[in-house]
């Protein structure tokens, strides 16, 4: 029988929850790397006992943790090396060193500032290799490692799409989403705050901005401008890879030409400021966000938690309250804290700042909590296993 | 030389050595630089969690303490104080308080 694996990332350490596919009795594990920040745990497509985990603190850095068991144990996988005596040892697994020189982006006052590592926002394993992970970071800038993590090398090229002209939000200057094209393996999508979207076509080596039809009237001197759109999640079905759905800063956005050019397809949401969006397993058009009340407030809108779903890719949305907390509710939704699985009747999963897990098993008509008291979730992710 | 070196609980965790000090080999003279060598040599799994990989300055949260004195800011090939040397005194790895906790040892409550 089918099951799922809840991978959820908290600022304390890190949860996983299992379940039959049912989806009603549910195991907890954790906390695993107590007291850390889990930004991101994601399984390989290719492997579903391989795991990886970007663990990180203020104090100490980065770590990246990999398990090979399905999360049972971890490792550091480039932790054990023998280093070179008099020199620090090359396969640290949490080294993470821009290439070459140290260029500069625009800083919050507008001066230029120098890139500077802070930590790991998203790790997106190959679709076909196991060893091979893509890593989004903060200060912005794109990772690859192609031996299950023991090194890591910037993709470069990403910096040179306009990088100068990157400013950081109110969050950082992170690469928080990393998409693949299932049918393309040169094709990557990535989005950065406060940067926007961008795009290669060669496996990495140059990047381009995809930003036209984005409008940020009060984030931007020049609202129409190609690079410094807050982008706070892209998402893809993988049966039709060129069409991108996007919840901007404000605006859910949608692209069918690969991000060429974008539209705006908020229609009938009570607020379009949020951060998650997903896209069904099966219906390539029906579509999730969770709106917030706006970029200052960070709560839902009349304190409901409320799902909203759209069967027609856009524009007409529908409220999904049953089960959700309908009053008193003032938690924020991050944005790589929403998941679907794969199984026939699809399942939705987000966390919450307040610690809540919430899952439905019928894509999303009706929710019960997994787990109540957990500290706030950072990340969602699901496995859907044979 | 036989060093030691008392480290904050999460690195004690990273590094999988318990709640005890940790000891060290230490050739030549006994400096920052050298215990940090040293650590990371036995440990590898801390390389870049006290310090930069590549320009080796301290994080800005981790402060050194010897013989309850403040080193984070001196030189890193100053020499240390006998007692340290000698593994009278622990070298002390600390991370900045932050919050009104009463163990410093975990400064973990504003992250």
């Amino acid at each position: 029988m089918s099951s799922v694996r809840v991978l959820v990332g908290t600022k304390k350490g890190a949860f996983i929850l299992t379940a039959d596919g049912k989806r009603e009795q549910w195991e907890i594990s954790g906390p695993h790397f107590a007291g850390w920040e889990m930004y991101h745990l994601k399984g390989s497509p290719a492997d579903a006992d391989r795991i990886y985990a970007s663990q990180t603190s203020g104090w100490f850095g980065q770590i990246i943790q990999r398990s090979d068991d399905g999360g049972k144990t971890w490792s550091i996988p480039g932790g054990g090396q023998a280093p070179v005596p008099g020199e620090f040892p090359k396969g640290a697994s949490n080294k993470f060193v821009y290439e070459g020189e140290v260029t500069t982006h625009k800083w919050y006052d507008g001066t230029q500032h120098p890139w500077e590592f802070k930590r790991v926002w998203h790790l997106e394993p190959s679709l076909t290799d196991p060893d091979t992970v893509f890593a989004g970071v903060e200060d912005a800038a794109m990772f690859k490692t192609t031996d299950g993590g023991a090194t890591w090398r910037e993709l470069p090229g990403l910096r040179g799409a306009k990088g100068k002209l990157w400013q950081p939000g109110a969050g950082g200057m992170c690469l928080h989403t990393i998409v693949l094209d299932p049918t393309n393996a040169q094709r990557i999508y990535a989005a950065i705050s406060a940067a926007g979207a961008f795009r290669t076509d060669d496996g990495g080596a140059t990047w381009k901005p995809i930003n036209r039809g984005l409008k940020s009237a009060y984030e931007l001197p020049d609202p129409d401008a190609d690079v410094g759109h807050c982008v706070h999640r892209i998402a893809m079905h993988p049966s039709r890879p060129g069409v991108l759905f996007m919840q901007k800063h404000w605006d859910v956005m949608r692209s069918d030409n690969a991000g060429d050019n974008w539209h705006e397809v908020s229609g009938n949401l009570p607020t379009d400021f949020g951060f998650v969006i997903d896209v069904h397993a099966h219906e390539p058009e029906t579509i999730y966000v969770v709106p917030i009340k706006s970029d200052h407030l960070h709560y839902p809108p009349d304190g409901a938690l409320r799902v909203y779903r759209s069967r027609s890719g856009g524009n007409e949305w529908e409220p999904l309250t049953k089960g959700l907390p309908q009053t008193d509710c003032y938690v924020n939704v991050l944005r790589n804290a929403m998941a679907i699985d794969k199984l026939d009747s699809c399942g939705v999963y987000f966390g919450t700042t307040g610690g809540q897990v919430y899952a439905s098993s019928d894509a999303g008509d009706s929710w019960a909590p997994i787990v109540r008291d957990l500290p706030a979730v950072l990340s969602v992710e699901v496995q859907t296993l044979a | 030389m036989t060093i030691r070196v008392v480290l904050p609980a999460h690195l004690r965790t990273l590094a999988r050595v318990g709640t005890g000090e940790v000891e060290l080999e230490v050739e030549g003279p006994i400096t920052q630089r050298s215990i940090l060598d040293a650590l990371e040599a036995k440990y590898p799994m801390l390389q870049g969690t006290l310090r930069d990989h590549t320009t080796k300055q301290r994080r800005a949260f981790v402060r050194f303490f010897a013989c309850q004195e403040d080193w984070s800011h001196e030189s890193m090939d100053a020499p240390l104080p006998d007692a340290v040397a000698s593994g009278a005194e622990p070298f002390l790895v600390v991370g900045a308080i932050a919050g009104g906790r009463r163990h410093s040892s975990s400064p973990d409550e504003s992250s």
